[in-house]
């Protein structure tokens, strides 16, 4: 019995970190495999802010139009003239007959004046792409 | 006589393995960043629907000029108190269609902060209408 105490106050137990780099490594693949790339970079645009914004439901069935302060008009990759508007609404259709179920994103600068947004609704709605999402950041107020 | 050593095992120290992961997972962790898109949802209007008569009393036409002024129902109101003055509205007749018209000059922003007070007063019914040609 003597002997079993004297045992135990010597027993020096050391975790085996052996495994770290493994656990890491998971960590990191699950990064690696969740990060979802951003495709198209688009224009440089100021949202305005807005309190009752939802998000957007899946990623797959967004695309995106960008104006800017400049009335200049990019949807996902493609730049549209602004004389030719018209392509927009070819554009947008071929991407909704793709898939129906599709969510038009509008950022539009704050600053930007409607005439454009009005110009692009309207050939929005020629193309029978009703869902239109307006991008916006959280305001507090 | 020099004693032979024994075949030694030569293992390459991966101590540091786990500092290496670490480095990296930090770089994903720093160099990521998250997408945003979320904003106020509509449904336009279809092109094909015929004018459809509505009760006048159904409507309530919001106009947005050029200035920034909101125009409720032939009275001019802050856009503050848009979302106020409809949620009163919709109380007295659910079945309300809030018409949203702007001129071409109009900024954005306010067309914005007046569907999100619309949005506020859980106006379910509101129309886009085509600007008068000028």
């Amino acid at each position: 019995m003597a002997i079993k105490i004297k045992r135990k106050s010597q027993l020096k137990i050391a975790v085996p970190t052996a495994s770290m780099p493994d656990i890491i490594f998971q960590l990191l693949i699950f990064f690696m495999v969740t990060t979802v790339l951003r495709q198209y970079s688009g224009l440089q645009v100021d949202l305005p802010d807005a309190k009752m914004i939802q998000k957007l439901e899946s990623k797959r069935n967004v695309s995106t139009i960008w104006i800017d302060r400049k009335n200049r008009i990019v949807i996902d990759d493609i730049t549209i003239p602004n004389t030719k508007l018209s392509e927009l609404r070819q554009i947008a259709f071929q991407k909704l007959v793709e898939n129906p179920r599709l969510v038009m994103s509008l950022r539009v600068d704050k600053d930007a004046d409607m005439g454009i947004v009005i110009d692009v609704q309207q050939e929005l709605r020629k193309a029978n792409t009703l869902k239109v999402n307006y991008s916006a950041l959280q305001s507090a107020t | 006589m020099l004693k032979k050593r024994p075949k030694e095992d030569v293992e390459i120290p991966s101590a540091s393995m786990a500092d290496i992961a670490f480095l990296l997972l930090i770089f994903f962790l720093v160099a990521t960043t998250i997408d945003v898109d979320k904003g106020l949802r509509l449904v336009l209007p279809p092109t094909d629907i015929e004018q459809q008569e509505i009760n006048r009393k159904n409507i309530t036409n919001i106009l947005i000029n050029d200035q920034g002024q909101v125009l409720l129902d032939n009275e001019i109101v802050n856009v503050r108190d848009v979302g106020r003055i409809i949620r009163t509205k919709i109380a007295e007749n659910p079945l309300l269609i809030v018409s949203l018209k702007t001129t071409r000059g109009t900024k954005y922003a306010v067309y914005i902060g007046v569907l999100d007070q619309l949005k506020r007063a859980k106006a379910t019914r509101i129309s886009i209408a085509e600007p008068d040609e000028a």
